[in-house]
Formats: C-alpha cells, sequence, structure tokens
C-alpha cells in the first residue's frame, strides 16, 4: 500500500523525517519496500498564467504562449499541448529548471521561435498518468483557476510528499489505512491519534420512509449502513483531494466516487455510492444470488453468479457484488441526484471466495476479506457524507438506516508479564508490556494474578491468543534488544540416519566416478510416455496428475526419472556439450487406490553419452554400456553388495532390447541398466549411443553397509594361471564364469575376464575370452601338481557344460 | 720379486684410470686380483724366496693386493656414477604435461548448499526428518493455523492433485508428522530438508525449489534461543562477520513471526546492488511455534514452546555462488555444473 507521508501527518505528529519513519515501520513489521521523494528530481517549476496564446507562424501543431509567472516579466513559451486555454494556470519550468527522468530546461528556439521554459504535464513532473484525471493524463496539468502566481509548484501538485511503499503482511488489514498506519506511528513514537470527527450537520428531513434495508444472510452480513445524500451536484473534487488521491495511486474521477475513494485510504472503510434513484423504492435487500444470475460490474463485464455468492439487490435485482464490486446499472453518473451510501461489514471468507470465483480482486475485496472493522463503518459513513456536505455537494439527510442486529464487543484477553519473558527469553517489566498494549489502543487492567487484562478493540481482528499480545510487545520492544542464546536443556545428537549417510556416500561415488548430479523437476508432460516408447496399457503411465499445472509441460508427476535425465543430456547435446555423464535422485509418485495419498519412492538414475576426456597417452574411449555398469559396479563395491547380477531382458521401455540387463541385488530386482533405444533416442533428438539405469535406491541401500567385514590375509603365495577360451558366440561371459569357479572349487580364489576377442583369428560364430586365475591355500603353498589338477577338472567341465575348447 | 710386484700395482693403476666401465673394470680386476691373476701368480712364488725375505715380500704383495682393491673399489664407484649421471640424463621427461586424467564429476550446488546446511544444524544436535512431497490439506495447511479461504493462502500459490491432497508447499508439514511422532517428549530438534512447490515460474521463481525447516520444541525455548540459532547458523553459513537482523513479520504457525535477513554477502552491509543498496538480505522466515499448532499436534502449550524456521536452498545457493537467474540451476547445463 502507498502512504502519503504529508496526507498521513493529518492524523499524527511524526518527530522523524521520512526515511526514519520506514525504518521504524519496518522495524515493527510494517516493511517498507518502497521509498519515493516524488519531488526530488524536480526544481524551478512554478505556477504560470497563460494570458495569451498565438499561432506559432511556421508550425500548425505549435502554440506561442505568453506567460506570467508573477516575476514582472511575460515569458514566451512554445508549446505543442492542446488541451490549454487562455487564463489557465498551469505550472512552468523555467531557464534552469530540472523535470523528472532529469530534463533540463534551457533557453531554446522552436521553428524560429524563442521559448524561455516549459509548461509542464503530470507525466513530465514525475506523477503517474494513471493517477491523472483522464483529460490531463496526456496533457498540460492544469491548477485551479485562483492559484498565486509565481509559487514553487511543488507543494501544489503533491511533489513535495514521499510516498513509502508498505508491503503488508495478510494479517495488518487493519494498517490498509492511512489511519491504521498513523495508530502504529503514534504507538512507535508516543504521540496522539487524530481520529477524523465527522462533525455532520443534518439539512434535510428524514431518511425514514425512504430506504429500507433487509438482510437475509446475517452471518454474511453483519451491519449494513445505509445513508442518503439528496440534491447531488457531481463535479470534480477539489485539489487537496485529488492531490491525496493521485499521492496513493488513485485516479480522481469526480467528487462523489473520490470521496468513497478517499474513505476507503483514510480509515479502511469500502464504501459503495449508488444512484438513489436507479434503486427500487430504495429497498435493498443483501441475500446470496441466484444460481447463474448475472449483473453487469462497473468495469463493464457481465458476471455470472452463483448461489454461494453474497449480493446486494433492489426488488429487481443484483445491483452490487457484496464487498466486492458495484453494478454499473446502479452507478453516479453526472445525472445523479441522490446517493445512497452503503458502509457494510461483510464476511471475510465469503468476499474472498466470492473474489477468486470471479477472478475479481477489487482495493474492496482486498480488504473485507482481511477484516474490516464493524464498528468502524458508521463514521465512515458520516465522514463521507461530512466530506461532500462541505464541498457543496449534496443535502445530508436525516438519520440512517444501520441494520446491525447483534453488535460486535471488544474482546477481553490476559498476558502474563512472566509468559512474556518466558517466550521471548527477555527481561521486560509489567510496565513496559501495558505501556507497549495501552499506545497501540489496546484497554489495559491489571489482573487478580499478576496478569494484565487487555481489551482488544474490533479494529484488531488479528488478535485471538496470548502469543499474539507477546508478538505485539515484542515487536514494540525491538526484536531487536531480544539477547541471543542457546537452547538450555538436555542436549539432543545431531546425525544423519544410516540412509542419510548412505545416500551421501551413493553422491560421492558416483561423482568420483566423473558423473555430475542433475537435478529436475518432478513432474512433466503426458507425452513423455509416448517419446519414451512406453506401451499404452503399461502402469508406468498411470501418473498422479496436477489439476492446475502451470503448462501442459508439467501435467503429471513423474513415474520414471528416465525423462528428466534424457532432456538433461539433450539439451547439453543441442549445445554442443556432446560428453555428458549425468545422475540424479529423486521421487517418483505412484497412485494408491485406497490411500490417501499416492506412493512415493526415492529413486537413481544416471545415464552417459559421447566419450570420455581426450587426453594424451590415455586413450578416450566411448561411454557406452560397459561404462556405466563399471560406474554401477564401482558402487556396488564401496556400499559393500557383492552378491548382484546382470540378466538380459529384452522388453523394457525406452531400452535397447538386445542391451539392457535387469539389475538383481541377492535376488531382488532394484531396476534397469541399458542403451536408449534407437527410437527413443530419436525422439529425444540424442546422440546414436547413450546408456543408461534407473534403480530403486531404497531397496538397493536395504542391502548396502558403510563397513565390510575383515577376513584373514592369506600367509602363503598365490599362483596365477591364464587361460584361454574359444566359445560359442551366444555363450553369456556370466555362464562360463560360473563354471570355472563351480570347477575350480576351495582352490579358486579369484577369475578375471581379461580379454574378448572375436574376428580372424577365432572361427566364425565363436569367441575367445582369456581370464585369469588365481589359486590360493590358506595353509601351504600349493604345488603345481594341485593347480594342473584344478585347471584340468575346469577345462574339462567347462567342455561339457559351454561347449568351451582351449585356445592353442 | 718386489720389483715384480711394484710393476703389476702401477700397470693395473694405468688400466683402471682408462676403464670407461663396469665391463672393463671386471676385466681388470679378474686379471690383476682373481684367482688366476697376476698377483696370484706372484705369490705362487714365494716359495722360491729366502726365509728372510718371505716375511716382508708377503707384506708387500698383501698392501700391493689392499692398495689395487681399493683402486678398483674407487673406479668402480666412479664409473657408476658416471653411468647414472648418464642414465638419469636420458630419461628426462617434460613435467609440464598435463597428468593421467581422471573423470571427476559434482554434486548439484543445490545439494552441497543443502549439506552445508544439514552439517551446521548436525553440529547444534539437530537430526534430519523427510516427509511425502505430496500432502494432505491438513498437513501442508489446517495443521499450520492455515484454515481454508484463509488470506495467507495467498502466500503460497498451490499445486493441487485431488480435492484435499497438493504438492507441499513448504516443507513445514514435516513439522506437524514429526510432533505428533514425537509428543508429548522432548527435547526435539529436528530440520526437514527437501523439495517443495508452488505454482510460479521466473528468473526468481521455480515451480520447484528446496526448503529446510527447522524445529526445536522443549520446556524451555525462547525467542532469545531463536536467535541464537540462527546467528550460529549466519556465521557457519556466510562467514564469521555475519551480522543479523529480526524483523517483525506474519505466519500463521509461528508467533511471534519474524524474517531474519544477514549483512550482505557482497558489500558486507555497505549497500551495492545485490541488497539493493539496504546493506541487508533478506534469508529466512521463522517464530516460535504458534500454540495452535503444538497442541493439533500433540504438545501442551502451556508446558512447551517451540521455535521454527524456514529457508529457501535457492537463494542461500544464488548469494553463495552469485547465481542471477534461478532457472540456470533447473537448467544443469555441464559446463555451469562442472564451473561452480
Amino acid at each position: 500500500m502507498r502512504v502519503s507521508f504529508k496526507w498521513l501527518q493529518e492524523y499524527v505528529d511524526i518527530p522523524v523525517s521520512p526515511s526514519e519513519l520506514a525504518d521504524k515501520l519496518t522495524a515493527v513489521g510494517l516493511a517498507v519496500e518502497g521509498y519515493e521523494d516524488l519531488g526530488a528530481q524536480v526544481d524551478k517549476v512554478f505556477t504560470g498564467k497563460i494570458i495569451k496564446i498565438d499561432v506559432h507562424p511556421n508550425a500548425d501543431k505549435l502554440v506561442i504562449c505568453t506567460v506570467d509567472v508573477g516575476g514582472g516579466e511575460n515569458l514566451q513559451i512554445v508549446t505543442g499541448a492542446t488541451n490549454i486555454n487562455e487564463n489557465d494556470v498551469v505550472p512552468v519550468a523555467v531557464e534552469g529548471a530540472r523535470l523528472a527522468g532529469g530534463l533540463k530546461i534551457k533557453k531554446t528556439k522552436l521553428r524560429g521561435i524563442e521559448s524561455r521554459g516549459m509548461l509542464c504535464s503530470g507525466g513530465e513532473l514525475g506523477l503517474d498518468p494513471e493517477s491523472m484525471p483522464e483529460e490531463q493524463a496526456h496533457g498540460i496539468m492544469i491548477l485551479s483557476p485562483d492559484t498565486p502566481l509565481g509559487l514553487d509548484a511543488k507543494p501544489l501538485t503533491g511533489l513535495d510528499d514521499v510516498i513509502l511503499e508498505l508491503e503488508l503482511t495478510p494479517n495488518r488489514g487493519d494498517c490498509l489505512s492511512m489511519v491504521g498506519v498513523a495508530r502504529e506511528v503514534a504507538a512507535i513514537y508516543n504521540k496522539q491519534l487524530k481520529m477524523p470527527a465527522p462533525d455532520l450537520k443534518s439539512q434535510s428531513e428524514s431518511i425514514a420512509g425512504k430506504v429500507k434495508v433487509d438482510i437475509e444472510e446475517p452471518h454474511l452480513c453483519r451491519r449494513y449502513i445505509a445513508k442518503l445524500l439528496t440534491g447531488v451536484k457531481v463535479f470534480p473534487s477539489p485539489d487537496w483531494m485529488q492531490e491525496r488521491l493521485r499521492a496513493v495511486g488513485i485516479r480522481p474521477i469526480n467528487n462523489v466516487v473520490d470521496v468513497t475513494n478517499y474513505i476507503l485510504m483514510e480509515l479502511g472503510q469500502p464504501l459503495h455510492a449508488f444512484d438513489y434513484h436507479k434503486l427500487k423504492e430504495g429497498h435493498i435487500i443483501v441475500r446470496s444470488a441466484r444460481q447463474d444470475e448475472k449483473i453487469v460490474t462497473l468495469d463493464g463485464a457481465e458476471r455470472t453468479l452463483s448461489g454461494e455468492m453474497l449480493v446486494i439487490t433492489d426488488p429487481t435485482g443484483p445491483v452490487a457484488i457484496a464487498g466486492v464490486m458495484g453494478g454499473l446499472e446502479s452507478e453516479v453518473t453526472e445525472e445523479t441526484a441522490a446517493v445512497l451510501l452503503e458502509s457494510a461489514s461483510f464476511d471475510p471468507v465469503s468476499v474472498r471466495r466470492t473474489a477468486n470465483a470471479l477472478a475479481l480482486r477489487s482495493e474492496s475485496s482486498l480488504r473485507f476479506e482481511k477484516g474490516v472493522d464493524i464498528n468502524g463503518c458508521l463514521r465512515a459513513a458520516e465522514r463521507a457524507a461530512q466530506l461532500l456536505q462541505a464541498m457543496g455537494a449534496c443535502d445530508v439527510t436525516e438519520g440512517n438506516v444501520d441494520n446491525y442486529s447483534n453488535p460486535v464487543g471488544n474482546k477481553t484477553l490476559s498476558v502474563r508479564p512472566d509468559r512474556v519473558n518466558h517466550v521471548l527469553g527477555t527481561n521486560i517489566s509489567a510496565g513496559v508490556c501495558s505501556d507497549i498494549l495501552s499506545r497501540l489502543q489496546f484497554s489495559v487492567q491489571e489482573g487478580t494474578e499478576g496478569e494484565v487484562l487487555v481489551t482488544v478493540p474490533t479494529f484488531r481482528p488479528d488478535i485471538s491468543l496470548e502469543a499474539d499480545l507477546i508478538e505485539e510487545v515484542a515487536r514494540m520492544y525491538g526484536y531487536d534488544k531480544v539477547p541471543q542464546t542457546l537452547p538450555q536443556g538436555e542436549s539432543t545428537r545431531g546425525a544423519r540416519t544410516k540412509r542419510q549417510s548412505l545416500i551421501q556416500k551413493v553422491r560421492q561415488i558416483l561423482t568420483g566416478c566423473g558423473l555430475y548430479e542433475v537435478i529436475t523437476y518432478s513432474f512433466h508432460s503426458r507425452t513423455e510416455f509416448d517419446r519414451l516408447g512406453v506401451p499404452a496399457d503399461s502402469p508406468l503411465r498411470n501418473t498422479v496428475a496436477l489439476q492446475n499445472p502451470l503448462s501442459e509441460e508439467q501435467a503429471v508427476m513423474r513415474t520414471l526419472m528416465l525423462p528428466g535425465i534424457l532432456d538433461v543430456l539433450q539439451r547439453n547435446y543441442s549445445r554442443r556439450n556432446s560428453n555428458g555423464a549425468v545422475f540424479g535422485i529423486g521421487t517418483v509418485f505412484y497412485p494408491r487406490a485406497k490411500e490417501e495419498l499416492p506412493a512415493e519412492r526415492e529413486k537413481i538414475a544416471a545415464a552417459v553419452m559421447g566419450n570420455t576426456p581426450k587426453a594424451w597417452g590415455t586413450p578416450s574411449h566411448t561411454m557406452d554400456f560397459y561404462h556405466l555398469k563399471g560406474v554401477l559396479e564401482a558402487l556396488f563395491r564401496s556400499l559393500n553388495i557383492s552378491s548382484y547380477s546382470f540378466e538380459p531382458v529384452s522388453a523394457e521401455p525406452g531400452y535397447h532390447p538386445g542391451r539392457t540387463a535387469r539389475v538383481c541385488v541377492k535376488g531382488n530386482d532394484i531396476g534397469f541398466l541399458g542403451e536408449i533405444h534407437p527410437q527413443v533416442l530419436e525422439n529425444y533428438e540424442l546422440p546414436d549411443r547413450v546408456a543408461a539405469l534407473e534403480l530403486d535406491l531404497e531397496t538397493f541401500l536395504e542391502f548396502a553397509a558403510n563397513f565390510g567385514r575383515y577376513h584373514k590375509l592369506p600367509k602363503f603365495p598365490g599362483v596365477e594361471r591364464d587361460l584361454a577360451l574359444v566359445v560359442p558366440q551366444e555363450v553369456a561371459v556370466r555362464d562360463v564364469l560360473r563354471v570355472i569357479k563351480k570347477a575350480g572349487g576351495e582352490l579358486l580364489k579369484e577369475v578375471e575376464l581379461f580379454d574378448v576377442y572375436q574376428g580372424r583369428q577365432v572361427q566364425e560364430g565363436s569367441k575367445s575370452l582369456a581370464f585369469s586365475l588365481q589359486f590360493q591355500a590358506q595353509d601351504r603353498t600349493l604345488t603345481d601338481k594341485e593347480i594342473d589338477a584344478c585347471i584340468s577338472a575346469i577345462t574339462s567341465r567347462l567342455a561339457k557344460d559351454v561347449n568351451a575348447e582351449l585356445r592353442s | 720379486m718386489e720389483e715384480k710386484l711394484r710393476a703389476i700395482a702401477q700397470e693395473a693403476k694405468q688400466l683402471l684410470d682408462r676403464a670407461t666401465n663396469m665391463d672393463q673394470l671386471n676385466e681388470i680386476r679378474v686379471k690383476f686380483l682373481g684367482k688366476k691373476g697376476e698377483l696370484t701368480k706372484v705369490l705362487r712364488g714365494m716359495g722360491a724366496l729366502s726365509a728372510d725375505e718371505r716375511p716382508r715380500i708377503g707384506q708387500l704383495a698383501n698392501s700391493v693386493q689392499a692398495d689395487l682393491e681399493d683402486y678398483l673399489n674407487h673406479s668402480m664407484s666412479e664409473v657408476k656414477n658416471k653411468e647414472l649421471e648418464a642414465q638419469l640424463a636420458g630419461e628426462k621427461i617434460d613435467v609440464t604435461l598435463p597428468g593421467t586424467p581422471f573423470s571427476l564429476g559434482k554434486n548439484h550446488p543445490l545439494t552441497r548448499v543443502q549439506q552445508e546446511i544439514e552439517d551446521i544444524f548436525l553440529g547444534l544436535g539437530f537430526s534430519i526428518m523427510e516427509g511425502p512431497e505430496i500432502e494432505t490439506d491438513f498437513y501442508n495447511f489446517e495443521a499450520l493455523n492455515i484454515p481454508k479461504d484463509h488470506p495467507a493462502r495467498d502466500m503460497q500459490d498451490t499445486f493441487f492433485t485431488g480435492p484435499e491432497e497438493l504438492l507441499r508447499t513448504h516443507t513445514s508439514p514435516i513439522q506437524i508428522r514429526t510432533m505428533e511422532k514425537t509428543a508429548p517428549q522432548v527435547p526435539l530438534k529436528i530440520i526437514a530438508p527437501g523439495r517443495v512447490y508452488r505454482r510460479d515460474d521466473d528468473a526468481t521463481h521455480s515451480p520447484m525449489f528446496h526448503q529446510v525447516e527447522g524445529l526445536a520444541v522443549d520446556t524451555r525455548i525462547t525467542f532469545a534461543d531463536l536467535k541464537g540459532v540462527l546467528q550460529i547458523f549466519a556465521e557457519e553459513m556466510f562467514g564469521i562477520k555475519t551480522r543479523t537482523r529480526f524483523r517483525p513479520s506474519y505466519f500463521p504457525f509461528t508467533e511471534p513471526s519474524a524474517e531474519m535477513d544477514i549483512s550482505c554477502v557482497m558489500c558486507g552491509g555497505k549497500g551495492c546492488r545485490v541488497c539493493s543498496r539496504t546493506g541487508w538480505l533478506e534469508i529466512l522466515g521463522c517464530g516460535m511455534v504458534n500454540p495452535r499448532v503444538l497442541e493439533v499436534s500433540g504438545y501442551d502449550a502451556e508446558k512447551f514452546t517451540g521455535f521454527a524456521f524456514g529457508m529457501g536452498v535457492e537463494r542461500i545457493a544464488m548469494l553463495k555462488y552469485g547465481i542471477d537467474d534461478m532457472r540456470l540451476l533447473f537448467d544443469n547445463d555441464l559446463r555451469f555444473l562442472a564451473q561452480i
């Protein structure tokens, strides 16, 4: 909210500068987010009267003005303005003047005619054109004709003001007005709050019989005041009021509308002015809207209402949406002769729902939904009537219709000074507590047991607990005066759980293997499954969908990490980062029929493309299936997972049918590792080889351990033998290894595959495998004879089981 | 005989002086000092000497032998040194060539910042809790004192997945879930990091982002404790000279509530572009747990008090790494990830 420092001073004496006030307001919880010294850039602009307007001999669109700026000699000023007349008083920038935006005024010639200054528009002075009266928004600013000449124009145009932009929290609806802010200022500096006190003299006969108000929904409208103004004359409101409205960003329209806006800003009470003669029988009915009932609102839009919305109607139909916006039909116009002024209290939730449902947030709804003081309605109505009366714009009818059947009283709370200090960790005396609260206009009484009894006025609906009063004390006492301590009492252990520390370790290993961690969104497009080639009937397509996504790209919660990871590779590939190794840890979501919330599983996914870095002396290699498998095996080793296996699979969505494995740990499936299907690569615009994996992190961490177990180191030397075999091509290495291990018995400690060869030196349809075998016994040095026996057992088993021959 | 011995010694020394490698030295050793060498031959002739001369010549022969052996050893070590020098000279490499590359990746900057936050609070006795990312309206809002149609719901534009289910808009539901499980036991000190979601997408907002929530409940937790703990956090995270400032604010689930600012990490508080010339940076929201929230979660609000805080990991990462567009953090450009 924009707060005018100048206007604010009407209600409270402010003993500090605007910038000091800004800091202080921030320190008590009314955050000042913007500070605008309106006239800071403007200098040497004076009031001047246009004596004469002559045509320009050399230009159709320019005129020559003779301007009296009160300094004796008249100035000749050339202008292109079209909204000026002789005898208008306008702001005049003279030679040497500075204007908003840094413009400097010098003597100049325009099309051969000398010009010694400039007539100013509001915009040139730094005023927001949106807040100017329509006819002046794009032309020269016209001042009141009785303005003395030669005065500094800044005070007259409101440029001697500073605007503080408040970013109010939702609980402080009471500060959405000048008086509300002034109340805080008065409390801060211990000053008197000067409330406007309307001194209203009624001039015409009683309202009785002319206006009737029926409230059908008393829980949604607890009070409705109607005030009748007759003999209404609609004209522009006086300069001082226009200036104030402009300062807070409201465009002056006419006196009636301006006064309702002025009260809105001054007291925070939204008012509505109806053209009384457009209301049938002067009869106001506050009721729920009929389903699909229609109203054209002030902004010209037709609104379709629903049964949950509260409307103001006359016997013929809706004339306003309660607390949100008035209807066009009963709007005040220049022909309006009588005004029915509404000052009411509407239910915050109802107004909020209605405004949300219609997507129509107004200054009025903004205030109602945060709570408007129900006991301030009357003052606001009378103040508005008084202002209009004072401008000679109306006669005020005697009395009001005030439909307020259940008056709301102030509530009383108790606050214990001990409790204040117990919560804050301070040592604030009871006297200081009471003083702070009474400055904030709470009335304070001493209770029987040392507590303070606090009466909370109805303008502070946010205060309902002792804790709320503690906050009031704390913020006025000053958060900066609260000491800094550390919690006392029993100490607690701060440690990661085993799972949390294992996940950290997973990250360490993967980054140690050259993978970069990426973070991808948890949602993606529905079409992602088509891109990935997931079959139409796959359970993976059963997703949790967002009801209100920002875009179709983020419509469903992921059931797979892979799409996000492939997207990352694609984005990088398109930017010529063609070598990439990445992983991500994240959550996937599966709907559950009988549970309130979907199932969430933590997954890990990784993908590689391109080559390892080029370097001298070390050949670069393609990061393919085996590269990523090596990374995964390293991960298993470091997490002390020993019994894992890779089983070929041929129909996993997204993956290459001949280059994909199911990953199992101790017989449990934990996910897949494979190369991405060529069709999918094409869909994602990726290069021709990408390997990826996606594993269920939670299952696999169940088998992980931070520590391994010690086994005695052998005392006797081992013997290494190489074994070169030729086997049919379709034989899996895993099967050969199984045979070797089984046949090798206890003495065979380790087997490593160190070469695979297919080519000219091996028969077609076969491949050569070379293994290195390590034999060792715990209790003796093995003899050649023993080892030979082992080897021959192995080779004969291999010949039988996998059709292997020793390579000659 | 005496002359012969001297002549042998002289000849041997001359040969040794001329020798340039170990093979030559070995030949010389065999020739003069070997079992069939010159010196041995002379000594075999000792029998022909008189008993007078024998001891003297014997002594001489021994000294010649010892002398020659010394001379030989000396020559050998000289040659060895020369050979080693020659070897070293030939083996020179270019030490400015780069080493064998080991590819190393990095954790995502958000992970690194989150771990740093976690480590600070672990050290202060907080443990780490987690919770679901899809939450019920109850845990995300109602239990946190944000009833339906409350204006505070505007502060968090929400993605819904069902009438009562939504993507959590903050990590605060974990407070409730943890308190429900723990109440009425104290002390309770936890932090809760995690992904959260709001319907915003621009240079300073991402529809998915990360928060770390903190909560302490005990019989005597004070607002002063909150200030003290967060001061330590600020110093550990942003440097020992960091100052903090607490401003009153509003969160439905805390009362009193505060925003914590830190002295600007760029200018140290003098005022610069990053802090909009204020010298301060808003870093987190915090406060004393609202008694209603304690009661909903099973703690007697008269007996127990608590503090809570919540911070955005992105905001801190952007400040620490000097990132000006939040979208970079979710773009995952490998050049960016490798750089910072």
